[in-house]
């Protein structure tokens, strides 16, 4: 598939000038009722780096990334975004962290009573300080980014599963937020549609430099977007010579029971002993 | 699928007290939040404009037919006890401190409880459980002030007027049936019904309002904001926010009138 053209402009990578972590956990701990959700974990999300986690259903994947951005506190533990401890601020306080994230849920989450427009420009609009022709140069360069500007006027159930995904993700890059935040961005989706968002996220990782937490069931998913790279000129997504792929920023997480049981590249996963995650990814 | 499948799982009492200790606490945040949120910016004019529509002119024709009936079937209803006294002249102060102080505040409020209760609860719960709330506020935005205040706002501002239209269409429902059914003269009536009101009445009867306003869109943001389950449980929502706020202004009715009568002294 060829990729659209670029028309956003180079995002601030000030934050990881300044030598700050996207994001780190230590020791989280949370549980719902009597049931322990997360157990202790720790991992770091380097500026720049994209990783993936892994886990079965229940596993606690979508419960880090609400975690990240203060949707949820957990019982214990300490969880720092952008250099700020997220577990110790007031929910007002996060309102203006938050407009540093972008975040594509599950099921895209859009606002059904809004049309495209008007969700990707919503965090625009909630500035208020944005000029009108601002707010639109930008949802178009931002729609034009996924390839989906003819549905600039089009309200999300009119659009297909794959269509509304990428809206999502047009929403979430808007503003050029520092980190993203996916929840299962193809799941349910076709392959060549999820081949399609796929490559956005690796576009989004390679030209603009942004830390990215991916929630996934599809290893092949992870697999392609350590195996392959955005090239700027031909724009589009292209495999990585035979043995370089750890070049590209791109990491993979596992947990099992609540425990990372696994954090590292593409390399040190193909090398790993453990029984669990061999069968996992085999 | 056997039987046993369908069996609800039993709670003890003191998880059921628990539950709603938690339910009342988070109502009261709600409340605070969106009382608190009218001194914060942004306040959202346009969110509250769009709501005020929708509620006010919305449920205009409701309290037209409900007010202008509830105010015929007083006159009508009263008549003969009246007439049993050779009172019937009285019908005009009867309907007309009967819709002003009671009735037209309470049947209002129900009315718009009933739709629009139930509209926040089931709007608000769609947004909940397809996770358009917590995109709301991943995107940086608070759904209290975006969404529930505007909504109080509206229906607390909307209310009052609505129920002085309501107070109004009665004593022209009560007027119709006594010019038409009874054979009254229809210039004593609107003089009667004018003179008998006292200040007292009129405060009464838009002090209720203001106070049901803000139980209906409170109530019906919560069972919104708290919905879980799927569609299944946005239907329940919708039935709570309905059930507890027309219980919830019937309460506040008693609880009110008791407090103005010993502030404010029997007519």
């Amino acid at each position: 598939m060829s990729a659209p053209t670029l028309p956003l402009e180079k995002p601030a990578i000030a934050a990881k000038e300044r030598g700050r972590e996207a994001i780190r956990f230590e020791n989280v701990t949370l549980a719902f009722d009597d049931k322990v959700v997360l157990d202790e974990i720790s991992f770091r999300l380097p500026h720049g780096e994209t990783k993936a986690i892994f886990g079965v259903a229940g596993s606690g994947k979508s419960t880090i990334l609400k975690l990240a951005l203060g949707l949820m506190k957990p019982d214990s533990g300490r969880i720092y975004v952008l250099g700020e401890e997220v577990t110790q601020m007031s929910e007002e306080a996060l309102f203006d962290l938050r407009r540093q994230i972008g975040m594509v849920f599950q099921e895209s989450a859009l606002f059904d009573s809004r049309t495209v427009r008007e969700n990707v420009a919503f965090r625009l609009i909630e500035e208020g300080s944005v000029s009108e022709d601002e707010i639109e140069r930008r949802v178009r360069e931002a729609l034009s980014f996924v390839e989906l500007e003819r549905t600039v006027d089009m309200f999300p159930s009119e659009l297909s599963g794959g269509m509304r995904r990428r809206v999502a993700i047009a929403r979430a890059i808007v503003t050029q937020p520092e980190i993203l935040l996916y929840d299962s961005p193809t799941g349910g989706l076709d392959p060549v549609t999820s081949t399609t968002i796929v490559e956005l996220i690796v576009k989004q990782r390679d030209v603009y430099k942004t830390s990215s937490l991916m929630v996934t069931h599809r290893l092949q998913d992870a697999f392609i977007m350590a195996t392959h790279y955005f090239e700027r000129q031909a724009n589009k997504m292209i495999p990585l010579p035979k043995g370089v792929h750890c070049e590209v920023p791109m990491a993979f997480l596992i947990l099992r029971d609540g425990k990372v049981i696994f954090d590292g590249d593409l390399d040190e996963l193909g090398r790993t002993r453990d029984e669990y995650i061999r069968e996992y990814i085999a | 699928m056997a039987a046993g499948d369908f069996q609800v799982p039993l709670i003890s009492p003191a998880e059921f007290a628990k539950e709603k200790v938690k339910a009342l606490q988070d109502y009261a945040l709600l409340v605070g939040q969106s009382l608190a949120n009218l001194f914060r910016r942004p306040l959202y004019v346009t969110d509250m404009i769009q709501q005020a529509d929708l509620i006010g002119v919305g449920s205009l024709p409701i309290v037209i037919l409900t007010g202008g009936f509830t105010g015929a079937v007083l006159a009508l209803n009263s008549a003969s006890t009246l007439s049993r006294f050779g009172s019937l002249t009285l019908i005009a102060q009867l309907v007309s401190v009967g819709m002003v102080t009671e009735l037209g505040p309470v049947i209002t409020g129900l009315m718009v409880a009933g739709r629009n209760s139930s509209g926040m609860a089931s709007e608000l719960g769609s947004m909940t459980v397809t996770e358009q709330i917590d995109a709301m506020r991943a995107l940086g935005t608070d759904p209290t002030k975006k969404l529930v205040t505007p909504r109080v706002v509206a229906t607390v501002v909307m209310l009052f007027f609505l129920t002085i239209i309501s107070d109004l269409l009665g004593l022209v429902g009560g007027n119709m049936v006594s010019s038409l059914l009874l054979g009254l003269d229809s210039r004593q009536y609107w003089t009667s019904a004018w003179q008998s009101l006292v200040w007292r009445d009129v405060t009464t009867g838009l002090i209720k309002p203001v106070l049901f306003g803000f139980v209906i869109s409170t109530v019906g943001c919560y069972f919104g904001m708290s919905t879980r389950g799927g569609t299944q449980g946005v239907g329940r929502s919708t039935t709570q926010a309905v059930v507890v706020a027309s219980v919830l202004i019937l309460v506040v009715d008693f609880f009110v009138t008791k407090l103005l009568i010993t502030l404010l002294g029997y007519r």
